[in-house]
């Protein structure tokens, strides 16, 4: 495949020769299978089996509706989505605290770019190792002989270990923090770093305090990158199941913990109803997040 | 002035916190590997020794460790290959445009959003329902590639956001086809974001769990590995493990950045050399 003289062109050409058209399909085709073949198909394939009988050994090709009847009627749906979205909202609201607090001294604080680069880093570098090493890892922290218990006990604070710093909801909202945190900063970070530091000296000519400039011109501005790293956030902690169940030892539930014992229970049908629910109501609320938030200016 | 400083000082305990937050328990772990036969899940920790770590190199003492972690390491190659290579050609596509960018463009972006277990759960069934055997080296390579994917697109995008398409103009009046435009043009200027991408390639399928959990056939990569071993394992072999996947993530990680940050500056060198020539 050698270049065709027309497909001489800048980057984005008004209207791009038929040649320069089927080349660039070309070289979108290894993705675009990738993503049909195990995204489009599969997805595909559980909204089909969503519609299935089964029975205690097999799913019957079928289309019945009684996997969404009995999920919509179960009164355990609902008490699972609202746990779901308060750990979600909990979760939501202390990455967002933690993301534009770091992007911000990463940004305006930290003068030096060498600086701002290696400590950038520092930040981003524990995203890249394993999640389930980093939730073991509160293990010694949290336990009933961890640190925190042992600090508390030794300085006469309490007299006995707490009980609700590992496996409960609060080591599932800290691990979700921890692992997190990152998709906020990130996003946050890439916003307050194209703002333009004449609009903070002319905030400040006006008379505006600090805290002024922070609340009434930073914050707006990096309003889109607050939304993307929602976006992660909100679609991390409503599909996960790993952290939940890791991290509350097995006691606390959540929509993705119940439709992986379902799928453990081999009840295929209305695991694949419960999933399809659960990614209708994700997309919903990143439908509404986008409505509030104009995204497509990052991207 | 004095008002200032502790302000800045302020900010700077802030990121200091945050910091300690992300890595403090990843240490704590890593030094409770290196206790003493006696040791246990917590501190204090109980003597020093090489004894859990060793444990995990015995041949059938903790599950299969071995296997796991060749398995995961190659998956994590083969992933890191494919999303730079795959990732690449289609930032090129988006650039010039083809038929379908727009629809491909939404597609890669619910790549990021569709809850992992449910891709898991249909390449499971896909599968099945096909008569196929799901294995790492398949089902789950195409798993993990819908998770790092979308990544690798992304960071295409930034990068042509920022790239002078005169530079591949000069080129091609020159004469140069296709492909001599790629070698000898765009990847040396871009190489270090494609080190980049390779990187989140590597990084994100070698921890991937819940992709795995149902598209990874008979044979367990790592981190199926290890998660099955917290409710089994009740002594420092887990941290031992622990340390070890992590010991290998950083070395991954940090040769990754020297070798970006080396080639940025033999590219602003031979930058300003150029300017020095003109002149």
């Amino acid at each position: 495949m050698t270049s065709n003289p027309t497909t001489i062109s800048t980057g984005m050409p008004p209207r791009p020769s038929f040649w320069a058209r089927l080349q660039g399909g070309l070289l979108a085709l290894p993705l675009a299978l990738v993503l049909l073949t195990f995204l489009a198909v599969p997805v595909g394939i559980v909204v089909a089996v969503s519609f299935w009988d089964y029975n205690d050994w097999e799913v019957i090709p079928d289309f019945v509706t009684f996997n969404y009847v009995e999920l919509f009627t179960s009164r355990l749906t609902y008490i699972l989505y609202a746990k779901t979205l308060k750990f979600a909202f909990l979760v939501w609201a202390c990455t967002l605290v933690i993301g534009v607090m770091v992007a911000y001294v990463l940004t305006f604080r930290i003068r030096s770019t060498k600086w701002q680069i290696v400590l950038f880093l520092v930040c981003t570098i524990p995203f890249w190792t394993s999640n389930i090493i980093r939730m073991i890892a509160w293990i010694p922290v949290l336990g009933r002989h961890g640190l925190v218990n042992g600090f508390l006990e030794q300085t006469g604070l309490i007299g006995s270990p707490i009980e609700w710093l590992l496996y409960s909801e609060f080591a599932v909202i800290l691990a979700f923090v921890h692992l997190y945190a990152l998709f906020m900063v990130v996003p946050v970070f890439n916003s307050m770093a194209r703002i333009d530091t004449s609009l903070l000296e002319a905030a400040r000519d006006a008379g505006a305090s600090g805290i002024q400039t922070f609340f009434m011109v930073i914050l707006p501005l990096c309003r889109p990158g607050m939304a993307i790293g929602s976006i992660f956030v909100v679609a991390l902690v409503m599909g996960d199941f790993v952290t939940v169940k890791m991290m509350s030892g097995g006691q606390a539930a959540s929509v993705g913990v119940a439709l992986r014992n379902e799928i453990a229970l081999l009840q295929y049908p209305p695991a694949s109803a419960a999933a399809v629910i659960l990614l209708l109501f994700v997309l919903a609320m990143i439908y509404g997040l986008t409505r509030i938030v104009d995204i497509r200016k990052e991207l | 002035m004095i008002a200032k400083a502790l302000t800045n000082w302020f900010f700077y305990a802030l990121l200091g916190l945050f910091i300690i937050f992300l890595y403090g328990p990843m240490f704590g772990i890593i030094l409770l590997s290196f206790q003493g036969p006696e040791g246990g899940l917590t501190f204090p920790m109980n003597g020093m020794s090489l004894h859990w770590i060793g444990d995990l190199f015995k041949e059938q003492r903790v599950g299969d460790f071995q296997g796991s972690f060749l398995r995961s390491l190659s998956l994590g190659l083969l992933v890191s290959v494919l999303t730079t290579v795959f990732s690449y050609a289609a930032g090129l596509a988006f650039r010039r445009g083809f038929p379908g960018a727009t629809f491909l463009f939404y597609l890669t972006v619910t790549s990021l959003i569709v809850p992992s277990i449910l891709v898991s759960l249909g390449i499971g069934l896909t599968f099945s329902r096909l008569g196929l055997e799901t294995h790492w080296m398949t089902s789950a390579l195409g798993a993990h590639l819908t998770w790092t994917l979308p990544f690798g697109l992304l960071i295409m995008f930034a990068i042509f956001n920022r790239f002078d398409p005169s530079y591949e103009e000069a080129a091609r009046d020159l004469g140069a086809s296709f492909f001599q435009v790629q070698r000898m043009v765009v990847i040396p200027m871009i190489a270090p974001s494609l080190i980049g991408i390779a990187l989140f390639g590597f990084t994100l399928s070698f921890d991937e769990f819940a992709r795995t959990l149902l598209s990874g056939g008979v044979k367990n990569t790592l981190p199926l590995e290890i998660f099955g071993m917290t409710t089994t394992v009740t002594t420092p072999t887990l941290y031992a493990l622990g340390t070890v996947t992590t010991v290998v993530s950083f070395t991954v990680i940090l040769v990754s950045l020297a070798v970006i940050a080396v080639l940025n500056r033999r590219s602003a060198a031979s930058k300003s050399h150029g300017s020095e020539a003109a002149a």
